[in-house]
């Protein structure tokens, strides 16, 4: 039988090997992959308590799909400045970045 | 073991091994590529949950448009491999230590807590969670009970905010 805790932990491993991406990562792109793992954990624990815990009410499942939406925004501005990094450095490495002036 | 529980279980470990594999494999153009097999798990199980809706717009938004993006930006920035050193695999090492700890504590919680929920049922029409496209058109642009329209406009706004941006910042000067 599919438990409550049994979704929780899919989520909490989602969540926890997204921080370990974004603390080991040097390169600017796989840091944003590591923080795209974080927001589908938080999406899914949304659903998941609206599902289990308040069937009547609908607002984790709102707000999975807003959450969706902000992740998708937050991807496309990141994405933007990675590729103006990478013009003026030739190189998205954090190991490189001293300056955020442009 | 009815089809229900078997999907979970395919899904389960698919999303459990991409995860990991998404943060440690070499080639980050492979790491984008693992990302999208979570993504899709993660549709999985909102389709398992019922939530059709929501499975469809995170296929659509993450599985269909933001991994190209992340795709064709990895491409244009050259996916180069990244260098190890041995202060790096300590640094490494205690931060997989303490990721490993966080998730034990996590578990260890979700079990005392001892959540009211009983086992997750297959997905009907008759439940009280199911919502027809209609009740989520409605929902989204009321103001009263149960309506998200100030969450929904503001959305918009910051999706407008990020076209614009998008464009001042990454436009050749």
């Amino acid at each position: 039988m599919i438990q409550l805790e049994y979704l929780l932990i899919i989520s909490a491993v989602m969540l926890f090997a997204g921080i370990y991406g974004f603390f080991t990562r040097k390169s600017t792109l796989a840091m944003l992959l590591s923080i795209e793992l974080m927001l589908n954990a938080a999406d899914i624990n949304f659903a998941v308590f609206n599902r289990m815990l308040f069937p009547d009410g609908h607002e984790g499942y709102f707000f999975a799909i807003f959450g969706i939406a902000i992740a998708a925004a937050e991807s496309a501005i990141a994405i933007a400045i990675m590729i103006n990094i990478y013009r003026m450095l030739k190189n998205i490495s954090v190991d490189e970045l001293k300056q955020m002036k442009w | 073991m009815d089809s229900h529980n078997i999907m979970f279980v395919i899904l389960a470990v698919i999303i459990l091994i991409s995860s990991v594999a998404t943060v440690v494999s070499k080639s980050i153009i492979r790491a984008a590529t693992y990302l999208l097999f979570v993504l899709l798990g993660t549709a999985g199980l909102y389709f398992l949950l019922g939530y059709t809706f929501l499975g469809s717009v995170q296929i659509m938004v993450y599985a269909g448009g933001i991994i190209v993006l992340y795709v064709f930006s990895i491409l244009l920035t050259s996916g180069q491999q990244e260098k190890l050193n041995r202060v790096y695999l300590m640094k490494k090492i205690a931060v997989g230590m303490s990721c490993i700890a966080g998730l034990g504590i996590f578990i260890a919680m979700f079990f005392k807590q001892q959540f009211l929920a009983t086992a997750l049922s297959a997905p009907s029409e008759s439940d009280a969670s199911f919502l027809s496209i209609e009740e989520i058109g409605k929902h989204m642009l009321s103001t009263g009970e149960g309506g998200f329209l100030l969450p929904f406009e503001a959305v918009s706004i910051l999706l407008l905010a990020c076209i614009v941006g998008g464009l001042i910042i990454a436009r050749k000067r």
